[in-house]
């Protein structure tokens, strides 16, 4: 099925796909009507999805450098922009986003507008570039755009950095969704998930990773969706919630200024859980400065244009042309989540909180709250946690406490849908953090095995002892990151931010200025890179042990004074130093014109 | 001026032209956030949240599909165009 004109027939293959998926959620469907367990349908769905995943993987097992490394670069516009949503959609928007929403708001919308408009600068200024350049890394192009070893050295330090930070995050999310719908403890759990991660990527490298982020992207999208348009159409929100949610919009407005946001004392907040929270913030009310907002925003933004694993999905289309294309379907494709995750957000608070719906707990009884399913369910699994602080023996708003996955998670069994939706949600999870965990994985493995074991290493290495290398690589990292992901040391949701405030630290200024300053040189490029994650690693570490930061730069945007720091140093020894020679200078001609040759061969 | 050079000045002032409407979207409508949302968007809702929930990334969206049909005419304009298609 994956040979001769496998890419052909790519509609009908993944036509057929989505149709025996939605055919295996009836069964299941069906299966819950006849008194199937919970546990069992969430194992069905998980275990289902997994297994299709890994014959995908299978199938598309390679022993050619450039199907290991860029899929042969045959990825049509469409299904690249499929694969590369899946890439990009992690763990963290699936289960985390909505949650983040619902409880800080306008504040936290940042993260919407950045990680999107990202993609205007991925489009503009680097992807079509870096695919007329033909490399199959990215530190493959800062090698060989500034020369040296040491260029290229430390633009893999830069990668490694920022995409191991963000990996252990995933492994984790898979890890969590793992045990709780396998039922197994979570120490297990991230090994089962490390399983499932390599069994998509071992094989095929990029192409096996292609295949199946178009398989994950189809599952999470169906599994994200079908919960919201549901639940808008249960409550009679609308039965179209992008549309129709203004009026439920302005009437948790009005909820809360009826209830107030009552502060809770220190000693009360003690009693909470670790990891819930209460609802203190305006819904749809402007929460954060200004500066707040945009700084938070542009991080995420220019981090999107640094990270590796996305560029590196666009060294697969098959033209110039065609990675133009392909981003704007990327972000087509991400755009459906996104603008998705505030309407459930909003139905997910208006349920809970609003009196006159069934499902309101706001104004009930304590006693009353605790007796429902449901509160004792995701009470159980630490998601949820009331508290009478006035002793007046009803729940208030700022009595109710839930975790951030809960909105995601927990929704559908509130607004009373069936357990199969449950583990619908379940299986998208899992995808959306398997699909991103692949391409980090293999974005870390690709940059040790091509630019530091061949490029620098060992350059007269065989094909086949290159792809050995670079499998090793894979799952000796992919160990790391769950070993590391076992002891849970940091939230999913931090950790994703700080990477990419490392890779704009470290990467923006020399891949950009790379293509647009035809001046800028080695010695540029290297203090770029050098001083750029030094100073922003350094910003982090600052702030973190009690440094009062300046200019409204929080831990979570350090990666504006680092890409600051980045361009100054950048430009200041450029200059300083003797420009690049003509060679150099006319690649750069060349990368700038689609037509003509790649710079580095097909087979390099 | 040689055809390369006037090829790369125009895919420079198209660079400039969607940097600014990216800026706009991003940046810009954020400056004015709070006195914005006093207004009635689309569908209803408050606007400068309508913008975070949709309307600018549905804007990022537009916007990069028509730089990419642009760039096309410009690469064709000065033959620079990849032959067969994708």
């Amino acid at each position: 099925m994956i040979k001769g004109n496998f890419i052909d027939n790519l509609p009908k293959v993944y036509g057929i796909y989505t149709g025996g998926f939605l055919a295996f959620i009836i069964i299941m469907s069906i299966a819950e009507q006849m008194g199937m367990t919970a546990k069992t349908i969430g194992i069905c769905f998980v275990a289902f999805t997994v297994a299709i995943y890994a014959i995908i993987g299978y199938l598309s097992r390679t022993a050619q450098a450039d199907a290991y490394y860029v899929a042969g670069r045959q990825v049509p516009t469409v299904f690249n922009g499929m694969a590369t949503a899946a890439d990009w959609m992690s763990g963290a928007s699936f289960v985390a986003m909505a949650g983040g929403i619902y409880f800080k708001g306008y504040g936290y919308m940042a993260l919407l507008v950045g990680w999107t408009g990202g993609y205007v600068l991925v489009a503009s200024l680097l992807a079509p570039y870096l695919r007329k350049f033909g490399c199959y890394t990215v530190p493959d192009f800062i090698g060989t755009r500034y020369g040296g070893n040491l260029s290229r050295f430390l633009a893999v330090v830069v990668l490694t950095v920022a995409s191991f930070t963000y990996v252990t995050a995933q492994i984790n999310a898979t890890g969590t969704i793992a045990s709780v719908a396998l039922d197994i403890p979570f120490q297990y759990a991230v090994y089962v998930g490390l399983v499932s991660i390599l069994l998509c990527s071992m094989l095929g490298g990029m192409r096996g990773v292609t295949w199946t982020q178009v398989a994950q992207y189809i599952v999470l999208i169906i599994a994200y969706l079908l919960p919201v348009f549901w639940i808008s159409n249960k409550m009679g929100a609308g039965f179209f919630p992008h549309f129709m949610l203004a009026d439920e919009v302005s009437r948790i407005a009005e909820l809360e200024a009826q209830f107030g946001f009552v502060k809770n004392s220190a000693e009360n907040l003690k009693e909470v859980p670790k990891g819930l929270a209460g609802i203190t913030k305006a819904h749809s009310a402007v929460n954060a400065t200004p500066w707040a907002f945009i700084s938070l925003a542009l991080a995420m933004m220019m981090g999107t244009a640094s990270l590796p694993h996305v560029m590196m999905r666009y060294f697969t289309t098959p033209s110039v042309k065609a990675a133009r294309k392909s981003v704007g379907w990327s972000l087509f494709f991400i755009f459906l989540l996104y603008s998705s995750a505030p309407m459930l957000a909003t139905l997910s608070k208006l349920s809970l909180i609003d009196p006159t719906l069934p499902t309101g707990i706001i104004g009930k009884s304590i006693s009353e709250v605790q007796a429902i399913d449901w509160y004792q369910n995701w009470n159980q699994a630490n998601l949820m946690f009331v508290s009478d602080f006035n002793g007046n023996g009803t729940l208030e708003l700022n009595e109710f406490f839930m975790g951030g996955k809960a909105v995601v998670l927990a929704t559908p069994e509130i607004a009373g849908l069936p357990y199969v939706i449950s583990g619908l949600v379940a299986a998208g999870g899992m995808a959306a953090a398997m699909s991103t965990a692949d391409g980090l994985i293999l974005a870390i493995a690709n940059a040790i095995s091509h630019d530091v074991y061949y490029k620098i290493i060992d350059p007269k290495a065989e094909t086949a002892k290159r792809l050995v290398v670079a499998r090793v690589l894979l799952v000796v990292i992919g160990f790391a990151g769950a070993t590391i992901a076992a002891m849970e040391i940091q939230g999913i949701l931090g950790s994703v931010i700080w990477a990419f405030d490392f890779a704009m630290s470290g990467l923006f200024f020399p891949l950009v200025l790379g293509v647009w300053w035809k001046r800028a040189n080695r010695e540029g490029a290297i203090a770029g890179m050098a001083l750029g994650l030094i100073s922003g690693a350094g910003y982090l570490i600052w702030v973190r042990n009690g440094g009062s930061g300046f200019l409204g730069i929080t831990q979570l945007t350090f990666g504006i004074f680092g890409s600051a720091v980045s361009l100054v140093a950048m430009v200041v020894v450029s200059l300083m130093t003797s420009a690049p020679n003509a060679a150099t200078q006319k690649m750069v001609d060349e990368v700038r014109v689609p037509s003509g040759k790649s710079i580095l061969g097909k087979q390099h | 001026m040689s055809k390369q050079e006037q090829h790369w000045e125009k895919s420079r002032g198209l660079l400039f032209m969607t940097l600014a409407i990216w800026f706009v979207f991003s940046i810009g409508i954020f400056l004015f956030g709070a006195e914005m949302n006093e207004v009635t968007g689309p569908f209803g809702y408050p606007l400068t949240y309508w913008f975070t929930c949709q309307g600018s990334l549905g804007a990022f969206v537009i916007l990069i599909f028509w730089f990419a049909n642009r760039q096309e005419k410009i690469d064709e304009e000065f033959g620079f165009s990849e032959r067969g298609d994708d």
